[in-house]
């Protein structure tokens, strides 16, 4: 037992690369696992699905109860409700848009025009607005208590993902620029954002055929 | 007077100064259960009243995002504690810390938070089926009750039967035993003998029923909300999708 936390995924993005990201900016190393064998549907998928992540010897699985748990652990959630109320409001949001560019890699062929413009009409006139307004106005370098938490680690990996589709999309958005810059300054994103971190690649051909082979259900 | 009269009282107390006029969280919705109802359970569960404004036509809504009450343009939208609280999650996760339905400490959330994400997947696939067109319902009603019965009801089932204790977690009452049976009342109602195959989902129903609080928000005049009929599943797709 190395007392790292163990993930079990698929070797792709998915739902679990906002726990990858959540883990590394809290420096956290985590121990490295394939897909799970039939082995694993002994009953320790509560609810049969993937994600898992094994830590402090429990079974968790559900994306939002892990994300939960690690920012709880690493004192990523705020210093005290109304913080957290705001982060939860902060990171409910952007995913909502992840969860366009989750879906996207499925689209049906003819749809993947519109999704595309779906994902750049959200996240520049409903998602990205309301963010670049929270830094302006209270001039810190993170969203929530002048302190590092959870929903800049989300809003980062949100930018990430969003400009793969869309480049410019920060050109309206000066604030968030500055922002992605010094995320991506900070020592723990850094090393997460350099080449042989546990960082996963954007969905490919091969993986979106994998997961509907495996996910078939 | 229950312990969550005084809680309530006490908190109209503490918010006369901001927020709402009467210090009541005020719910913005429309009038049906849709992802406002397990605020609505909590807030109940918890015994602490609140007030309601329903959205009845698209401007409704319209006139809440032009004044900048909705973070993203959405609702359910809160005002409580002097704060616009929107999405449905961010929005249960308040109440439920606040009125001390999330656990003792960090694993027992854990577990909440497992039991209550599995529960809104659940929930998730009850609340579209009131608003799909008449030929797919048939198709999502079997899917719908095969996760059910076959991945979600039994493993509550099991977490009762391997504690053998009344409450889902740490013996105390919490969200995810409300979340719970708000599911197995709904499910119920899709499928009367649903409860054949779970016999301590049955009892855990009937012991929850006769909490004081929940008891009362079982009875009719409560804000509980009836399962959405045409009239309001109309009414959501002029105000979401016209």
């Amino acid at each position: 037992m190395s007392g790292k936390p163990r993930l079990t995924y698929l070797n792709g993005r998915g739902r679990m690369e906002s726990i990858r990201w959540l883990l590394a900016a809290a420096g956290v190393e985590e121990e490295l696992t394939g897909f799970p064998s039939p082995l694993l549907l002994d009953g320790s998928l509560l609810f049969q699905q993937v994600p898992l992540v094994e830590i402090d010897g429990m079974k968790m699985v559900q994306t939002r109860a892990i994300m939960s748990y690690i920012a709880g652990k690493y004192n990523l959630h705020g210093k005290d409700l109304k913080e957290r109320a705001l982060i939860d409001m902060y990171v409910e949001g952007i995913s909502d848009l992840m969860q366009m560019i989750l879906m996207f890699p499925f689209s049906p062929p003819d749809a993947k025009e519109k999704n595309l413009e779906s994902i750049k009409d959200r996240a520049t006139n409903r998602y990205f607005p309301v963010f670049e307004k929270v830094l302006k106005q209270h001039g810190q370098d993170f969203l929530v208590g002048n302190k590092f938490s959870w929903a800049d680690v989300q809003l980062m990996e949100a930018i990430l993902a969003v400009e793969e589709k869309v480049p410019a999309v920060l050109s309206g958005f000066p604030q968030l620029q500055v922002f992605k810059t010094k995320m991506s300054n900070m020592p723990t994103i850094k090393k997460f954002l350099q080449p042989g971190s546990p960082r996963k690649p954007p969905p490919d051909a091969h993986y979106v055929e994998t997961v509907l082979k495996v996910f078939k259900k | 007077m229950a312990a969550g009269d005084c809680t309530a009282i006490a908190e109209i107390l503490r918010n006369q100064a901001r927020g709402t006029m009467s210090g009541k969280p005020k719910l913005h919705y429309f009038n049906g259960r849709g992802r406002m109802e397990t605020i609505r359970w909590l807030l109940a569960a918890a015994g602490v009243e609140f007030e309601e404004s329903f959205l009845e036509k698209k401007e409704d809504l319209t006139k809440l995002q032009n004044d900048g009450s909705l973070l993203f343009q959405q609702v359910p939208m809160v005002e409580i504690d002097g704060m616009k609280l929107v999405q449905t999650r961010a929005i249960a996760n308040y109440i439920s810390t606040k009125y001390n339905l999330y656990g003792k400490d960090l694993k027992e959330r854990a577990l909440i938070d497992m039991y209550v994400e599995g529960l809104f997947d659940l929930n998730d696939l009850l609340m579209t089926h009131e608003i799909l067109p008449a030929d797919k319902k048939d198709q999502h009603f079997a899917n719908m009750m095969d996760k059910a019965e076959n991945r979600y009801l039994p493993v509550f089932e099991k977490v009762l039967k391997d504690h053998g204790k009344d409450f889902l977690v740490g013996n105390q009452l919490s969200r995810a035993d409300v979340q719970l049976l708000e599911i197995l009342i709904m499910a119920e109602e899709f499928k009367p003998d649903i409860f054949a195959k779970f016999p301590l989902l049955q009892s855990f129903k009937a012991k929850l029923g006769n909490i004081p609080t929940i008891k009362k928000f079982l009875q009719p005049g409560s804000q509980r909300k009836p399962p959405s009929d045409e009239k309001v599943v109309d009414q959501v797709m002029k105000i979401f999708y016209s």
